[in-house]
């Protein structure tokens, strides 16, 4: 387990360095930067010492170097105008449009997205795994039909949707502001016992609204899987002599249906963490998701690549945490026989 | 079977049928035969609801979208000055007078100074009588013949709102209609893109192994490890803001289908891969054919109806990525008009709660993305009526 686990995160570094390379040429991609624009604008506005002040600045930001030695200076695998000062060493960059480093800017948002996302997981799980038993159970059932009119909602029903309605509703109907993650009252009080009582009131709605979609995918594989196994004739041989229903669910059908259960959730990820930016800008969440938006716009790069990479770094991580309970459920995996069922 | 076969006394009698042996019979026609087609067509028409999704979606590309000017009221940009975010006007068969031909109530409408917005009364005494096949602004049909047809339009100096007005006065129905022109072909164009890319590095991936399925493998990985919509979202922030709107709608198209094929090459992949095995693939192989000859001459048309149902499965992906796009402000621009674009208005959850009507666009983007749900669904279980998901 240990060696499986050792080469799992091993697995991890090519993963991430391509990751942040491809991430930083996006945000790159865009004709000019941030301070070639300001440059523009100043000398419009006929402002020669502004001017000066950021040709200093495009020194001091390295946009003069060629992109390869821009991206390791970023990374911290190159030495900058300052020494390594990049991602490997902590710095998270420097935020042009908040004139801020991008660690201020985003503060509490980091946690609060991580927050969010492993809220939405739960929440997957809490609505997919008993609903998809019960479906499983009685195939065709009131639960059955159910669970299938509702993943099918779920999936045609895209998340930001879904919460404009909720929104606009919950504002028409009850005059409710169901946006936010924290109340004004605490919003700036430092984190508490309350607080955090607060915030996991708040987490709710949109943790569901996110978890929505998913959870009927998840829906229907627990379901399916738990059919394919049910059918099987040690199922039938077992069931003939005597075992009850319970138990004879529980020993071998659901083990053997839970381990894709749990692979499943990494191919789900990279669509929560997708859900959790763009409903926490409709919801107007103080995740990660408004501030990237508005770095995009801006041409913010330093900002904006932190951002992408986080919420790459999010999904890996999941991605690596399931396949580690994958490979604690199911030896063929650690032993590696055979990747993912 | 031989049919002289020696009979001795005693023995029980021998059965054997007279008539030759025929080596080559001719095909005969048996219930439930046909093309691989006919058998697929078959299966899937049993499908009721996918059949009813395929039929909707039919309509909608057949006929809405090519005769967009024709079934909506008025133009794309047609401005009403005076109907500055009018409330929706009901089509209503029953009047005063009994049943009546389609009709709506006119609302004339009031600034209303205190709270800065138009104040609309339903006017009960004046039903306006809806018109059919009728003359409207003039427009361009299929781009060709220039016609005033319009399939319903307003009485006489009356105005028709089906789905309300937007802040500029514009006719939210006929903005849904000609939204459906760009958020549909999205879809197609996005998934023709991603479809291409999927099955040449799946087939690549999957026929010749080695080094060329390890480097596809794990860009595969990579992508399918990125959450897709920050990076659209980088991708379309990157389209300069200087572009006409064209090329911005088909910068979209290619951004989003340039991220969503790993999922179906992985398919093409595991399927080339089992099929390269096969008799008829290696027979073909020494024979001479070349590796693309084997690939889609004898190896693609064998999941040809998986390819389909996993392209309509990827199409909702598009539509959807298409909306969250123009919704935050950075997919389609106007004028052009998607159904993003237009829900870019009910962005503004102050004016949502007081105009409802402006979320009115996000009911053709779930009944089209259900339908597409519903009719891959059924696609995939007539391409393998073995394999249940």
């Amino acid at each position: 387990m240990l060696g499986y686990a050792i080469r799992r995160l091993l697995a991890m570094i090519p993963a991430l360095a391509a990751v942040s390379l491809l991430i930083f040429a996006v945000v790159e991609l865009p004709p000019g930067d941030y301070l070639a624009n300001e440059v523009q604008e100043l000398q419009s506005q006929g402002e020669g010492a502004g001017a000066a002040r950021v040709a200093f600045l495009r020194q001091e930001f390295s946009f003069d170097r060629p992109f390869l030695e821009r991206y390791a200076i970023w990374a911290g695998l190159w030495p900058g105008p300052h020494g390594f000062d990049g991602l490997l060493q902590g710095e998270w960059g420097w935020s042009f449009v908040y004139a801020k480093p991008v660690a201020d800017v985003l503060g509490d948002r980091i946690g609060l997205t991580a927050l969010l996302n492993l809220a939405t997981v739960l929440l997957v799980y809490l609505i997919a795994f008993p609903v998809g038993l019960m479906a499983a159970r009685r195939p065709g059932g009131l639960v059955d039909i159910g669970a299938a009119g509702l993943s099918y909602l779920g999936l045609a029903i895209p998340s930001f949707l879904l919460a404009l309605v909720l929104l606009s509703f919950a504002h028409a109907w009850f005059g409710l502001t169901i946006g936010g993650l924290v109340s004004p009252a605490y919003r700036d009080a430092p984190w508490s016992l309350a607080k955090a009582f607060d915030v996991a009131a708040h987490l709710v709605i949109p943790a569901l609204v996110i978890a929505l979609g998913s959870a009927g995918i998840m829906i229907r594989r627990l379901r399916a899987n738990l059919l394919d196994e049910v059918n099987k004739p040690y199922v039938v041989a077992a069931r003939a002599r005597g075992i009850g229903e319970a138990r004879l669910m529980t020993r071998y059908p659901l083990r053997l249906a839970f381990a894709p259960f749990v692979a499943d959730i990494g191919n789900l990820l990279p669509s929560l963490v997708s859900g959790s930016v763009i409903v926490s800008v409709v919801l107007n969440l103080q995740t990660v998701g408004p501030v990237l938006l508005a770095a995009l716009r801006a041409q913010d790069t330093f900002l904006a690549a932190f951002i992408l990479l986080f919420t790459a770094v999010l999904t890996l991580a999941g991605m690596l945490v399931s396949d580690l309970i994958l490979a604690l459920l199911d030896p063929r995996v650690r032993l590696g026989q055979k990747a993912r069922l | 079977m031989n049919p002289a076969s020696p009979e001795r006394d005693g023995d029980p009698p021998h059965w054997a049928d007279a008539t030759p042996f025929d080596p080559r019979p001719l095909p005969v026609a048996t219930a439930g035969a046909g093309g691989s087609f006919g058998r697929f067509w078959r299966r899937f028409r049993r499908h009721r609801l996918a059949h009813a999704a395929f039929w909707l979606l039919a309509v909608l590309y057949l006929v809405v979208v090519p005769f967009a000017e024709f079934i909506a009221p008025y133009g794309r940009d047609q401005r009403f000055p005076d109907a500055g975010h009018h409330p929706p006007q009901a089509v209503r068969l029953w009047g005063d007078d009994g049943l009546a031909l389609p009709f709506v109530y006119p609302a004339a409408g009031t600034v209303d100074l205190d709270a800065m917005r138009r104040i609309y009364a339903e006017d009960r005494s004046r039903p306006q009588t809806l018109r059919f096949f009728c003359a409207g602004e003039p427009y361009r049909l299929l781009g060709l013949v220039e016609t005033r047809a319009r399939l319903f339009c307003a009485a006489e100096g009356g105005t028709v709102f089906l789905f309300g007005a937007d802040a500029l006065g514009r006719d939210l129905f006929s903005r849904v209609v000609f939204g459906a022109r760009i958020s549909l072909t999205v879809g197609l164009i996005g998934v023709a893109i991603s479809f291409t890319l999927g099955v040449l590095f799946g087939s690549l991936a999957g026929f010749f192994g080695g080094w060329t399925d390890w480097t596809i493998l794990r860009l595969v990985e990579l992508l399918r490890s990125l959450p897709e919509l920050p990076l659209w979202l980088a991708l379309s922030a990157a389209i300069p803001a200087t572009w006409p709107a064209l090329s911005v709608f088909v910068g979209i198209t290619v951004i989003l289908g340039l991220l969503d094929w790993p999922g179906l090459a992985l398919g093409v992949r595991a399927k080339v891969m089992q099929l390269r095995e096969e008799d008829y693939a290696v027979a073909a192989a020494m024979m001479g054919a070349s590796p693309r000859r084997i690939l889609f001459r004898h190896l693609l048309p064998n999941f040809s109806s998986h390819l389909i149902a996993s392209v309509t499965l990827a199409v909702p992906a598009m539509i959807l990525g298409e909306t969250a796009l123009s919704f935050l402000g950075l997919g389609i621009r106007e004028p052009l008009v998607s159904w993003g674009v237009l829900l870019n208005d009910a962005q503004d959850f102050s004016a949502l709660s007081i105009y409802p009507w402006l979320l009115l666009p996000v009911v053709p983007v779930i009944v089209t993305v259900f339908a597409f749900n519903v009719l891959g669904d059924g696609l995939r279980d007539a391409a393998d009526p073995y394999v249940q998901g």
